[in-house]
């Protein structure tokens, strides 16, 4: 037996820990610590989830089978178009846009007009969706007081309306505490992530309990199921509804967003844009959740009381119940009234936020009161306004409740509010792709689709539950068949909201496009548009401080900051704003356009961007700026970022020239260096010879008494000297013929084997003399190569005769081999001479740089004989190097590629 | 010009190609019954799972 | 008194060349062929002039000028730089560096030894 008191202290209790979550989400957010995460905001979003999920889904599974799952299909796929939502994020937070009717009427040029629509549309749209919510509890209060035989209230007070009641209060703590410039609240969303935990996890043990605790499991529940004619047509699709099922896809894909409260949560309560990312999946996966056991539900309860004629809407409270669990229920209860309470918070925040800043303000800016009490300050008024629009929303709702809420189920009330916020679509994602978009058109849109959803969807709801005559549902408009509200123009066969989707959107979108086509803007919206669309472009405020013009002060605009935000609230935002401008304090600001921009999109948080505008029109003279002149500032703008953009492209391009011209530059200054080296190294070594030839040729033709021997000697010298620079210039000449290509080449097969030996004969003096001994490892024939015969002689003669130049007289070794693999020829001089440092290794094979550097007497040679020699192994595709230790001999190895093989 | 991020892109393509398979006429392809349960009611949990989780693995894929 | 010339090369030849010219001339005459073996025959030879390769093996002429120039005892020695490399940076930088005269190889005998000869003093 469940007491009522029981219930009412739980309840008390369980609202008490959601304000103290509240209050702790607040707190941390005034000392700037946010306990909003990415995680925290994707459950937030499951604010979506209210008593239509909790209750309503059971019951539509109960008629309608799996067709439930719409409604939480199109929300995952609506999300997943993260660029749209980043795109409302990032423009709400450029613009201060605090609710839906703000964006809309911001993006048409601040309009009033536009503004009070959206939000009448809203109120009336959302109040529908408020009644479910007071339903359900209802609903589920009755389920459990049933159980118990006292009356928990006095017959004169009526139980759903104490639930309002509470509800209005409630919501009146949580989120009208203060009024914040962003209008934020981060208490708030920490609640209702919580109060969504605490939702799934209810439902949740419900579906296991009645599952897998009152049937044998899935499989059981479904194979029962199927059994019973009537209950196997819920677990079929039924394709004739095809319609209906994409119909509603796209009636939530729209509702998740347009909704007050999601627009609420999704765009105005982001803190960070990239905790989107996490929502994208994350509140996906919580709808898959919550639903994978509202059609067992609907089963089990079907099969259980079949025929008792129970309300399938409250299964999840009575299925618990008939099998005595009463703390299982107890907990349905909570959580059940946990998605009422999450849902008609938010949704009544976000109302009331509309009604004060969309409806009420503009009125009170036109009073004369207002304008006698210039002094006073108003955020208090404001803060009054919404609680006074909160209790009245509920009113409404209680109303609604009373008027329609017997004659349809849960689920069929909120399609009602869908219905009507889906008009906000052809407005919002026209006026956020399509600058062609006007103040005319979306006012147009908006009436046209309103119209149609009150003639077919709201006014037949009334007329369903008997509160009005049903004669134009039945008959028609004046008796005119075409005009039957939910078979209009002779459009039937649909159910009624597909029906009422089609016709709406359709004359919402087509005024929209029509009107807007064929209207022109003015200044202000054709400024709003365009920054609206080019959002990500517009980083700056460049041109948004150009499209303002006039005379300001700057003590009017921080008087009209302190009357709406309060003294406090004012001093801190104009303090952060002077930091920006790198001012002390903002006295010393000027009034200019900046600043102007700046107090207006402060007055936009606090009190709509309509209003904003209003109020700082009233203390500043604008200057009119004509609609051509705004144009005309955009299209510049637009041009001067181009330009800009086009400017940094080309700054880039020079400055990548600018460094190729300088790598290059460096390059040739180092050839020319490299150069001058060179020639300066050749005068040296040409220069060297020279003298001793030059001195002892003229010592002899100057003494005619020379001794003979002296003459000879002298006469060997210059002999010797000029071989030796003849031997020098052929190389010199050589080696630059090799180096510029121009050197001769006859290219023919060559036996290396043979070649080496013919070397080795032609240097055979060489070595006796100097008592040197040679071996040598050579196949007896080939390999052979492509190469030029005396080329190659060249380089073989100059290894061969570098090897005997260093080893000592006498004990003096040099052992030749030539060997091959599948690539190349590989020909191995190696000697036991002093060896070469790795230093010297590399040295060797630069020009004029030889070897022996450290000896006294100095090497014959040129300097020249292995850079050349190198130059004609590369040449022929090989390599040269030398391996080497000092005191080790050294190794001169040379490779030549063999000829591929012919296929 | 700036372009869109690639993760945008992905996640956007993959609502849409959730449309087709969770609307009719692949909607009507499932029948009968997989270890008692209806393969409808598998195929609409499936598919949703797996789109959830295509955009967990784009959405939270470190870097690259 | 006959003057004392220290020929400096790394080119046999050109010492050989340099020995016989200086030598009918009538100085006494040494040689050494790279920077090391010049600084020891100064020492041991203590020379009036020296003629001084640039380009040697172990110590460069620059070198052991600046290493003669840098003793304040042989502040008398009279040194001639010999190069191959004629280029103007070279004579300015042998001549900075205290060189007292600047020959570029190949050289003319007679002009060498008329040069040699006034810087000594001799006739």
């Amino acid at each position: 037996m469940i007491s009522g008191w029981l219930v009412a202290a739980l309840s008390t209790f369980y609202l008490a820990v959601l304000f103290a979550v509240a209050r702790f989400g607040d707190a941390r957010a005034d000392a700037g610590k946010s306990i909003i995460s990415a995680n925290v905001y994707a459950l937030s979003l499951a604010v979506y989830c209210t008593s239509w999920t909790f209750f309503g889904s059971v019951g539509r599974a109960t008629s309608g089978g799996l067709s439930f799952l719409t409604i939480y299909i199109g929300p995952t796929l609506m999300l997943m178009c993260v660029g749209v939502i980043l795109k409302m994020i990032r423009i709400s937070k450029v613009y201060r846009i605090t609710s839906i009717a703000d964006f809309i009427a911001s993006r048409y040029g601040k309009s009033q007009l536009l503004a009070g629509l959206v939000t009448v549309i809203a109120v009336i749209g959302v109040v529908p969706y408020i009644a479910l919510q007071l339903k359900a509890v209802a609903a589920s209060l009755n389920v459990l007081f049933q159980q118990s035989d006292h009356a928990l209230l006095p017959w004169w007070l009526d139980s759903t309306l104490l639930i309002a009641a509470v509800l209005a209060l409630f919501t009146i703590l949580f989120g009208t505490r203060h009024l914040d410039a962003t209008e934020r609240h981060e208490g708030m969303v920490a609640a209702v992530a919580f109060e969504s935990v605490v939702k799934l996890v209810a439902f949740i043990a419900v579906g296991l309990f009645v599952t897998y605790g009152m049937f044998g499991g899935l499989s059981d529940i479904f194979q029962r199921a199927t059994e019973s004619p009537e209950l196997a047509r819920l677990l079929q699709l039924d394709s004739s509804r095809a319609g209906t099922w994409t119909a509603m896809i796209l009636l939530s894909g729209l509702a998740i967003i347009f909704l007050p409260r999601q627009f609420q949560i999704i765009v105005v309560e982001n803190v960070d844009e990239s905790h989107l990312k996490r929502a994208v999946w994350l509140f996906p996966l919580y709808l898959l959740l919550i639903n994978v056991f509202v059609l067992p539900l609907a089963l089990g309860g079907l099969l259980h009381f079949n025929g008792q004629g129970f309300n399938p809407d409250t299964f999840v409270l009575t299925l618990p119940l008939a099998r005595g669990a009463e703390s299982l229920a107890l907990l349905a209860f909570i959580g059940g009234l946990s998605a009422a309470t999450g849902m008609v918070i938010v949704e009544t925040i976000a109302l009331s936020t509309m009604v004060c800043n969309d409806l009420v303000m503009p009125f009170l800016l036109r009073s004369t009161w207002l304008k006698t009490e210039k002094q006073q300050d108003l955020s208090g008024l404001l803060i009054g306004i919404r609680r006074v629009a909160i209790v009245l929303i509920l009113l409404l709702g209680y109303i609604y409740f009373r008027a329609a809420g017997e004659a349809y189920a849960l689920v069929g009330i909120g399609l009602i509010s869908f219905a009507a916020v889906a008009q906000f679509a052809p407005a919002m994602f026209g006026g956020m792709y399509w600058k062609q978009g006007t103040r005319a058109g979306a006012v147009s849109g908006l009436l046209a689709g309103f119209g149609i959803w009150l003639y077919t969807l709201l006014l037949p709801s009334f007329a369903k539950s008997g509160w009005i005559g049903s004669g134009f549902v039945e008959q028609g408009l004046f008796g005119i068949g075409l005009l039957k509200a939910q078979a209009l123009f002779g459009l039937s066969g649909l159910d009624e909201i597909s029906h009422c989707l089609w016709w709406s959107l359709f004359a919402n979108i087509g005024c929209y496009v029509a009107v807007s086509l064929n209207s022109k803007p003015d200044a202000v919206e054709a400024s709003q548009a365009e920054r609206f669309v080019d959002i990500f472009r517009h980083a700056g405020r460049d041109a948004d401080a150009r499209l303002w013009r006039g005379n300001a002060s700057v003590e009017a605009l921080v008087g009209l900051l302190e009357r709406f935000l309060g003294p406090l609230r004012a001093r801190q935002q104009l303090a952060i704003y002077a930091q920006g401008r790198g001012a002390v304090d903002w006295h010393s600001l000027p009034a200019d356009a900046d600043f102007v921009h700046f107090a207006e999109s402060e007055l936009a948080g606090a009190i709509g961007s309509a209003s904003a505008r209003v109020m700082v029109a009233s203390v500043a003279q604008e200057e009119d700026l004509g609609l051509d002149e705004v144009l005309d500032i955009l299209d510049e703008a637009t041009q001067v970022r181009a330009y800009s953009k086009e400017l940094e492209v080309k700054q880039q391009a020079l400055e990548v020239a600018t460094a190729e011209l300088r790598g290059a530059n460096e390059r040739l200054r180092e050839l020319d260096s490299m150069k001058d080296d060179f020639i300066s190294t050749v005068t040296h070594e040409l220069r060297t010879p020279l003298t001793s030839i030059r001195a002892l040729s003229e010592m002899l033709h100057e003494d005619p008494e020379m001794d003979l021997s002296d003459r000879k000697r002298f006469l060997g010298i210059i002999v010797n000297e000029a071989e030796r620079l003849t031997r020098l210039i052929n190389q010199i000449l050589d080696m630059a013929k090799l180096e510029s290509g121009r050197a001769e080449w006859t290219t023919s097969e060559v036996d290396v084997g043979n070649l080496v030996r013919e070397a080795i004969d032609s240097l055979g003096q060489l070595f006796r003399e100097k008592g040197v001994a040679l071996e040598s490892e050579i196949p007896a024939t080939g390999p052979i190569v492509l190469a030029d015969r005396d080329r190659l002689t060249q380089v073989m003669i100059n290894l061969l005769s570098n090897a005997v130049k260093f080893v000592p007289g006498g004990s003096g070794r040099v052992h030749v081999r030539v060997g091959s693999d599948q690539k190349s020829v590989r020909v191995v001089v190696s000697d036991n001479g002093p060896g070469l440092t790795a230093e010297e290794c590399n040295v060797i094979f630069e020009k004029f740089r030889q070897g022996g550097n450290t000896m006294t007497d100095k090497p014959q040679g040129t300097g020249l004989g292995l850079p050349i020699s190198r130059q004609i192994v590369e040449f022929f595709g090989g390599n040269l190097w030398v391996e080497s230790q000092p005191g080790a001999g050294a190794a001169f190895i040379f490779t030549v590629p063999l000829p591929a093989p012919e296929a | 010009m700036k372009r869109a991020s690639p993760v945008r892109q992905r996640l956007a393509a993959l609502g849409l190609l959730g449309v087709p398979l969770l609307t009719y006429p692949l909607l009507s392809l499932p029948g009968g019954n997989l270890a008692g349960i209806p393969a409808t009611y598998f195929y609409l949990f499936g598919v949703w799972a797996g789109l959830i989780a295509l955009a967990a693995w784009v959405a939270e894929r470190r870097g690259k | 008194m006959t003057k004392k010339i220290l020929i400096v090369d790394d080119e046999p030849n050109i010492v050989i060349s340099l020995e016989f010219l200086m030598k009918k001339e009538g100085f006494e005459i040494a040689v050494a062929s790279d920077g090391e073996e010049a600084l020891a025959k100064v020492a041991s030879f203590n020379p009036d002039l020296i003629l001084l390769d640039v380009m040697m093996p172990k110590k460069s002429g620059f070198e052991v000028c600046e290493a003669l120039r840098a003793d304040p005892a042989r502040a008398g020695l009279l040194i001639v730089m010999l190069t191959a490399k004629g280029r103007d940076t070279e004579v300015a930088k042998g001549l900075a560096i205290g060189a007292d005269a600047y020959v570029t190889k190949p050289f003319s005998t007679k002009d060498l030894a008329v040069k040699v000869k006034s810087m000594l003093g001799v006739n």
